[in-house]
């Protein structure tokens, strides 16, 4: 099995009297793609500049592509990982190629090799027609775009992305997101810091949600079950004259609750076995279903109870 | 120069280049800073006091230490500033470059347009006096001494602006403040070049050598100074978001 491209433990950094995140322990599989997400202040961007070296933990280990955070280790570590922050980053009085041959410089790709890494990175986000143009001439999407292609030149094993659709059109982030989704098929591990629920639900393989400390760390779907208990919603088209002896006719389930006229939850462990003999429960009972279906909890139910939780708690 | 530093200095003279505010900079203050020596020498006559003639020549030849000595400031303050402001420097954090070679590539792309200017205005300089000045000016300006100066005094002077420029410009957040206080902290160096302009200090060849040393000196602490302030955590947290 892959050792993982980024282990971090007991990982706590602090600006004097504030802190920016306490205790962060967690695993990143090879290859992965990984969502952090959190409200804002929750220290995300600061993870990623400390797990990138720009800033120094206050306490805690981690370990980047093999890489022990450590002083000294930084230049070593930064050749193996590329970060995209939230600001595309570009010189505007340059042009994109410019922009992206300085980078190359900076990674220490040889100038004979440089020109043909620059062109297929940007191939690679489809900027390639774009390389003469001023990077001031571009817009936002473009330059993020292009500030992706920056990423990309030196081939990283971890690929750091600050928000990388902040601020961007719909049209736009679905390009982007696009990319991203192309990267995994490279193998690169991608550590995904996003405000964007339905994004790190599309993209990511496991997400962990940051509030200063790491409230969860999981797969969206195991994250759902840990949090909601599974329920079927019930549509009948007139109130249900006695819903107490329809849902507790049927074995398997659990508390119901009534959340209008004719609407009901009905908490259940196994959806999919409780839902035909509920069915023939409200048939048998003369109830007109509209309709009988699991309760979809999204990855914004997921966030929203941890957040809330945390809301609560400060309280 | 590493590989990196190279990259740093082409990057770094490509955007200076297309900097509309450096570029006129680059270009009006030489171009005011050379009128003073030429319309002072154009004053001298034959029968002036060699006193007066010694002043003259000993105000002129300072007035080109300015080209090496402010010039740099103004592209001192862009250096750190101005990337922060745009955002740029935090993906340059984020490479394999160290600071050191970023450090030394910015201050390269700095010292060598101003050096190079300053240069060419001394052999203008030299040209005008040789072809259009008084004998006993002739004489003052030839001095090996002169030439030994200007040569080893302009790349440090330069030098030690770029420091004193990066050290501010690591410490402020404003792009102009951080150029005028650049400036001014540059200027009190113009005093130690002044005892040698104005001959306080006899202009031997060995006087300029020993100038150059203790200049070189000072360049090294101040390149230590800046190194110790250029610090990446510090840098991306004091002003922008953590």
């Amino acid at each position: 099995m892959d050792a993982p491209a980024i282990r971090a433990t007991g990982l706590t950094k602090d600006f004097g009297q504030r802190t920016a995140f306490r205790d962060l322990t967690f695993e990143v599989g090879t290859g992965e793609v990984f969502g952090f997400l959190g409200p804002n202040g929750a220290g995300k961007t600061t993870t990623v500049r400390v797990l990138g070296t720009l800033i120094r933990p206050t306490s805690g280990t981690a370990e980047v592509a093999g890489v022990p955070l450590a002083e000294g280790s930084g230049p070593e570590l930064r050749s193996l990982v590329a970060v995209m922050p939230e600001n595309p980053g570009m010189y505007l009085r340059l042009t994109v190629y410019d922009n992206l041959e300085y980078f190359a410089g900076l990674y220490g790709i040889p100038r004979s090799a440089a020109r043909e890494r620059i062109l297929a990175s940007l191939d690679t986000v489809g900027m390639a027609s774009r390389a003469g143009d001023f990077a001031g001439s571009l817009s936002k999407g473009l330059r993020q775009r292009a500030s992706l292609a920056r990423t990309l030149l030196s081939d990283p094993r971890v690929l750091f992305l600050d928000e990388p659709t902040s601020g961007l059109d719909p049209v736009a982030s679905r390009e982007v997101r696009e990319l991203i989704e192309g990267l995994r098929t490279h193998g690169v591990t991608v550590f995904l810091t996003t405000h964007r629920l339905e994004e790190a639900e599309r993209l990511c393989d496991r997400i962990a949600v940051l509030n200063t400390t790491l409230r969860v760390v999981g797969r969206p779907d195991d994250l759902r079950r840990q949090l909601f208990e599974s329920a079927i919603e019930v549509r009948t088209a007139r109130p249900l004259a006695d819903p107490s002896s329809v849902f507790g006719s049927v074995g398997a389930t659990g508390a119901w609750t009534q959340d209008g006229d004719g609407v009901y939850q009905v908490r259940a462990r196994d959806p999919a076995t409780v839902t035909p003999e509920l069915a023939r429960a409200l048939v048998a009972a003369g109830a007109d279903v509209l309709r009988l279906a699991e309760v979809q909890r999204t990855l914004e139910d997921v966030y929203l109870q941890l957040v809330n939780e945390d809301v609560e708690v400060q309280r | 120069m590493t590989p990196r530093t190279r990259a740093v200095l082409r990057k770094e003279l490509r955007d200076l280049r297309r900097n509309k505010f450096i570029v006129a900079t680059m270009v009006f203050l030489p171009l005011f800073v050379i009128l003073i020596p030429f319309l002072s020498v154009l004053g001298v006559k034959a029968g002036d006091p060699e006193s007066t003639v010694r002043n003259v020549v000993g105000g002129a030849s300072l007035s080109f230490f300015l080209v090496p000595l402010i010039l740099p400031t103004v592209i001192a303050g862009y250096a750190v500033i101005g990337e922060r402001e745009q955002g740029t420097l935090e993906p340059v954090l984020t490479t394999p470059v160290r600071e050191s070679e970023l450090l030394i590539g910015k201050a390269l792309a700095a010292v060598v347009p101003c050096v190079s200017i300053a240069y060419g205005l001394y052999v203008v300089y030299r040209v005008w006096v040789v072809s259009a000045a008084v004998p006993l000016v002739q004489h003052l300006v030839n001095q090996p001494s002169q030439l030994i100066a200007v040569i080893l005094f302009a790349p440090l002077l330069s030098t030690f602006s770029i420091w004193v420029g990066l050290a501010i410009s690591v410490r402020s957040n404003d792009v102009r403040v951080a150029q005028q206080l650049s400036g001014l902290a540059a200027l009190p160096m113009l005093g130690l070049i002044a005892l040698f302009s104005f001959r306080i200090l006899t202009p031997t060849v060995t006087v300029a050598l020993a100038g150059a040393v203790l200049l070189a000196v000072i360049d090294l602490a101040a390149w230590r100074l800046v190194s110790a302030l250029f610090d990446r955590e510090r840098i991306l947290t004091r002003y922008g978001s953590a």
